[in-house]
């Protein structure tokens, strides 16, 4: 029996040991990221293994100075509005669709959604020239709909929503149904509403997906007023990337909205991920 | 599913019919038009030579396939694509289950250690990218600092692949990890609890339950990780510069497509690059459901 609760604890012990070294793993880039953009360039590419701190003061102005000279005000407000804007359109496309896909019955439904499962297995590099070419003809190049295009309507996301809608118990629709409400008004009092769990997944997966997406915006938007974070950073490291403590003040600012949002969030985004188990 | 058929519809069952085909139709429409018309429209202009203005002139069958498969720089990238799958796949999901099985073990501290793992998820791959490209940097960088080696982590040929292997996994775990979770939370107690009357040590336990109840979840993490890795672009294209020499031995097929379609603006050629990469990942989805059919231990 002793034997048995020391195995145990010696068990615990080691499961500790891999966790917190694999923490400092996860750990080290962010806190050498923020670090760096602290420091003088002349620190940073200082080769003294010690020299983990700025030894001149905290150089917080470096932040200060890429706000300014790379507009990041403009880059949040084009990446803020692109993924609210594709949130909103990929909910509302998705929960009608996944609605009439999940509840109802109609001729065509069995072609409609094996044209849903298709599109889910089809990688999407296939889409990318002629969704340029038809962005380049509606003008829309540096624009927030160019930006916004290829995400009007999500598969996926109807497919997430119709397995929500699907697991809602019958007799509430068919309660409202007696009453006399309509198909449009079940559907918006009483079925939408519950499907709330679901429609934060979706929201969440579109916003990290747009967030997170580099190949689209540096198509679609080259200027770097019109373009987002992602591609905007890309454009940085182009130019200046000798200035370290620049390039890691840059990459500070784009990635820290996001995780101060994730972690307030953090249920959410983890059974989002969890449920929605999409491919980010 | 059954579906009532168009002629014996009663008045309800139309009406009903109505409001389902208003409802799919903006989601049907926005699918044709974005993403079934340019699947047919990328494999139309595989058949087409683009002229210098990036437009599609002549019609010349299959020169264009002729070309990308009779290029080296073709089977190098399809090579690199699949060396970088099976670096960044296996370690990323090995990885990932050893964490998730003890934070599920309910330890003190779980949910700091799961957001720390999740945290990568949640940057965008161009920033992550940036500070990996300055950790591994050769002279100033943070790795051979502390090491005191003189690697050239990015632009060895035969490190590079490597090292960006380790940034796709050190980004990935996280994710492999939450799911891994949510699939161990579903096997049910009583199979540890006879295990543990039977006297089975953890490791057996996890051999010989964790592992065969857990494959549903495992089987679903490899393909869709595969499949992502299989079209990797935003690491390499952030850590590899057009002028590094390690470039052809680490860039993806993706990154070879965006090259020609968009860098030397050759859509004729891009679209035949493209149409290979989705030709083998057609391959191997059905491998992988050769591979479900036998594997995976479904209840």
């Amino acid at each position: 029996m002793e034997s048995a609760r020391a195995q145990a604890r010696l068990n615990k012990i080691i499961m500790y040991v891999i966790l917190v070294i694999m923490a400092f793993i996860m750990i080290v880039p962010f806190a050498w990221m923020i670090l760096t953009a602290l420091k003088t360039n002349q620190e940073a590419i200082s080769v003294d293994p010690f020299y983990i701190f700025p030894a001149h003061g905290w150089h917080w102005e470096n932040f200060a100075e890429v706000w300014e000279s790379y507009n990041f005000l403009i880059l949040y407000k084009n990446t803020l509005l692109m993924i609210f804007l594709r949130v909103v359109f990929a909910c509302l496309t998705a929960t009608m669709a996944g609605y009439a896909f999940g509840r109802l019955r109609f001729p065509g439904k069995n072609f409609f959604f094996s044209l849903i499962l298709i599109q889910m297995m089809i990688p999407s590099q296939i889409f990318i020239i002629p969704q340029y070419v038809m962005v380049s003809k509606l003008g829309w190049l540096n624009t927030t709909m160019g930006l916004v295009f290829p995400g009007l309507v999500t598969a996926f996301g109807t497919y997430l929503l119709k397995t929500g809608y699907q697991g809602l118990p019958k007799d509430l629709e068919e309660a409202a149904a007696i009453d006399g409400c309509n198909i449009g008004q079940r559907f918006l009092n009483i079925m939408m509403p519950l499907t709330r769990s679901s429609m934060v997944s979706l929201g969440i997966f579109t916003a990290l997906f747009a967030f997170k997406d580099l190949m689209w915006p540096m198509i679609v938007c080259t200027n770097s007023q019109t373009t987002t974070l992602s591609a905007g950073l890309a454009k940085m490291q182009g130019q200046y990337g000798n200035n370290y403590p620049t390039m890691m003040a840059s990459a500070v600012l784009a990635v820290v909205p996001m995780i101060v949002i994730y972690i307030i969030f953090q249920k959410q985004f983890v059974e989002g991920i969890a449920t929605s188990g999409g491919k980010l | 599913m059954n579906e009532p058929s168009l002629k014996k519809m009663t008045a309800a069952e139309k009406t009903e019919a109505k409001w389902a085909w208003a409802f799919i139709a903006p989601t049907m429409i926005g699918l044709i038009i974005l993403n079934f018309y340019p699947a047919i429209n990328t494999v139309w202009q595989s058949f087409f030579k683009s002229d210098p203005f990036g437009r599609s002139g002549k019609f010349v069958w299959f020169e264009n396939y002729q070309k990308v498969l009779s290029a080296s720089e073709t089977w190098q990238s399809l090579l690199n694509t699949i060396k970088y799958a099976l670096i960044e796949v296996i370690p990323g999901v090995v990885i990932a289950l050893v964490l998730a099985v003890f934070l599920n073990k309910k330890l003190k501290g779980t949910s700091v250690f799961r957001t720390i793992f999740f945290l990568p998820m949640v940057c965008a791959p161009a920033a992550v990218a940036m500070v990996w490209k300055w950790l591994y940097n050769q002279q100033f960088g943070l790795l051979n600092n502390i090491f005191h080696t003189n690697i050239a982590w990015i632009s060895d040929p035969k490190i590079a692949w490597i090292s960006i292997g380790v940034i796709g996994v050190w980004s990935v775990i996280g994710y492999n990890m939450v799911l891994f979770i949510s699939g161990l939370q579903e096997i049910p107690g009583d199979y540890y609890e006879a295990a543990e009357i039977d006297g089975a040590t953890g490791i057996r336990q996890f051999f010989h339950i964790t592992v065969p109840l857990l494959s549903p979840t495992t089987f679903f993490i490899v393909q869709t990780r595969l499949i992502g890795a299989l079209t990797v672009f935003d690491l390499m294209f952030m850590v590899m510069d057009k002028t590094n020499v390690a470039l052809k031995s680490v860039q993806s097929l993706v990154y070879l497509f965006y090259t020609y379609a968009f860098t030397q603006n050759n859509k004729g050629l891009g679209a035949a690059v493209v149409l290979v990469l989705v030709a083998f990942i057609m391959v191997v989805t059905v491998i992988m459901q050769k591979l479900e059919k036998k594997f995976v231990f479904y209840n």
